[in-house]
């Protein structure tokens, strides 16, 4: 499908915008999820300013498209999407975790657009399939979206998960897998070698589509590919690169959770202007 | 009821509430024969309402959450090992933090499947149940008791936690009698001991009362509702005894004990517990021979009863 420069354009700009949140979320001298922030930051544009449908107006909106952040330590990112969609103020991002204030260091239940809580590793997809289920037993024509990170993978949940919704044959659900290389301590394939996941996905009984996380044509492509992809699950893996968009982010392990120094956080503010 | 199996109770109640609500969905995982999910699926017309998860309870407890979140009212079945034990992390994590909607069924629970052995007998899923904030945990005393605590899940918000008997066993709490969150109440008027009991020890909590008759006299008090527990109810239940006993097809850590103990903390009022001690079950050949190795029986009760009046 063709897809117009300019709209190509505009959600790579809002890629941007949501990496420039997440640095004004963080802030200086705070542990922060910099790394798979970025690396997520095209896929959860795409997803808010393209593909899904919702009310910022009316989060339970019963119409709408539904998104869990399985790997729910980056919910400085789902935050930024919902800030910029219009679901709260961009200028309450800098308050995450102040104490007593609805943005969570987690995703919570109760803020608005959150659909579950998330971030025990490995439960995202099984809480998207129950939606999934219900959603096709009321024959609803709602989506269901759960973005899980590779190094989140190693849980064994995600397999119940993914046997379970292959076997229910669900295609209102999209697994979106992040698959940046690199989780906490290290590199994924130093930690426990998942090997072909492509083949993994595809033996659970899953579409699966493989593309460039960053580039925008091919993120639109897989998601329309996977709305009308009848039968399966899809499970689309984006290649991505963690910390994507700030030069001394990129690829490196040391950013997965870490405070920013006022000399990094200027320059990531820059590069990303 | 004439049913006196919980197991059963809670099938028929299901097909009931199935019938009455389109929004209840019943979820297990490969044991719906045993936990009597099975008798929603086997009901002509109602066959999707019946959820099969395969043998993953982890999945199972999360997918629930899920469905829970696009207006559903799911019921959650296995053994009580594995519906709440192998589960734990999902139902704290992906529903009682968001206080989800999920009505959880522990079914064989206490040492009721009493061949199996430790892996299969659940002597401490109250306690960590019940630790969980947002979750309330249901004990209910026998069959109709059943019927009355999944007709108030269906009904009610919030994660909820059922631990049922795998044994039938008559009646001992009259049909038809509405299940009151929080309250436990007299099953037997006494001046000198308050018994508190829940799930089969009820039973055996009567049966001490009436053999103590003429020497000791015993209150004894039915507690289906373990949390939330109504304090001044516990109290007012206990106030001018020479002392209060529970009983419990459980660990003496952390379960009906417990939450009596809790609730008393502040009045001065001694207590023991008649329960499993700090140990895993066993395999026995009959239920029988499994709670009396490991001393819940009317005897234990009884003589609890006499060292706590003689204080």
């Amino acid at each position: 499908m063709a897809y117009s420069k300019e709209l190509l354009h505009s959600l790579e700009e809002k890629g941007k915008i949501l990496r420039r949140d997440c640095i004004r979320c963080i802030g200086v001298g705070v542990a922060g999820h910099v790394g798979g922030s970025c690396s997520s930051a095209d896929l959860v544009a795409a997803l808010y300013f393209y593909k899904m449908k919702y009310d910022p107006k009316n989060p339970e909106w019963d119409g709408r498209d539904y998104f869990l952040l399985s790997k729910g330590h980056v919910a400085i990112l789902q935050y930024a999407a919902l800030a910029e969609a219009g679901f709260f103020p961009v200028s309450d991002l800098p308050r995450c975790k102040e104490i007593g204030f609805y943005l969570q260091g987690h995703p919570h239940l109760g803020t608005p657009g959150i659909e579950a809580g998330t971030g025990s590793l490995g439960q995202g997809l099984s809480l998207g399939s129950g939606m999934a289920i219900g959603l096709k037993l009321d024959r609803k024509p709602n989506r269901v979206y759960v973005l899980v990170g590779d190094g989140e993978m190693d849980e064994g949940q995600i397999w119940e998960a993914a046997m379970s919704s292959g076997a229910k044959k669900l295609d209102n659900l999209c697994a979106i897998i992040d698959n940046n290389g690199l989780q906490a301590q290290g590199r994924t394939a130093d930690r426990l070698d998942q090997g072909d996941i492509s083949a993994k996905w595809r033996a659970f009984g899953w579409n699966v589509i493989e593309i460039d996380g960053h580039n925008m044509e091919q993120i639109l492509t897989a998601l329309d590919e996977a709305e009308k992809f009848k039968g399966k699950p899809t499970a689309i893996i984006a290649h991505t690169i963690k910390g994507k968009g700030i030069s001394f982010a990129e690829n490196q392990v040391g950013y997965h959770n870490r405070a920013l120094t006022q000399e990094e956080y200027d320059k990531a503010l820059e590069e990303l202007s | 009821m004439t049913e006196t199996s919980q197991r059963k109770a809670y099938g028929q109640t299901l097909v009931e509430l199935c019938r009455e609500n389109k929004d209840i969905v019943v979820l297990d995982a490969d044991l719906g024969g045993s936990t009597m999910g099975k008798m929603v699926e086997t009901t002509p017309g109602m066959e999707e309402r019946h959820i099969e998860m395969g043998i993953a309870e982890a999945n199972m407890i999360s997918t629930a959450g899920g469905l829970s979140r696009v207006g559903k009212i799911p019921f959650a079945a296995s053994f009580a090992v594995f519906a709440a034990g192998r589960a734990f992390d999902q139902i704290r994590q992906s529903v009682s933090i968001g206080k989800l909607n999920v009505k959880i069924c522990g079914s064989s629970a206490g040492v009721s499947d009493f061949g199996d052995g430790a892996t299969h007998q659940s002597i401490d899923d109250i306690a960590y149940m019940r630790v969980i904030p947002n979750m309330s945990v249901f004990v209910p005393a026998d069959a109709n008791e059943t019927a009355a605590v999944t007709k108030y899940m269906a009904s009610h918000k919030g994660p909820m936690y059922m631990r049922l008997n795998r044994n039938a066993y008559d009646n001992v709490t009259p049909e038809g009698r509405e299940f009151r969150v929080g309250e436990p109440y007299i099953m037997k008027e006494g001046t000198d001991v308050t018994v508190f009991a829940c799930g089969i020890m009820l039973i055996k909590a009567l049966e001490a009362a009436k053999a103590l008759e003429g020497e000791i006299s015993v209150r004894v008090v039915n507690v289906p509702s373990i949390k939330p527990m109504n304090r001044e109810s516990v109290i007012a239940l206990s106030k001018g005894m020479k002392g209060v006993v529970t009983a419990e097809e459980h660990s003496v850590i952390g379960g009906l004990g417990g939450a009596i103990a809790e609730a008393l903390r502040r009045e001065r009022i001694p207590i023991e517990f008649v329960g499993v001690e700090d140990r895993f079950g066993l395999s026995g050949h009959t239920y029988d021979d499994v709670l009396n190795y490991l001393g819940l029986t009317a005897e234990h009760i009884e003589k609890a009863v006499r060292e706590i009046s003689s204080l």
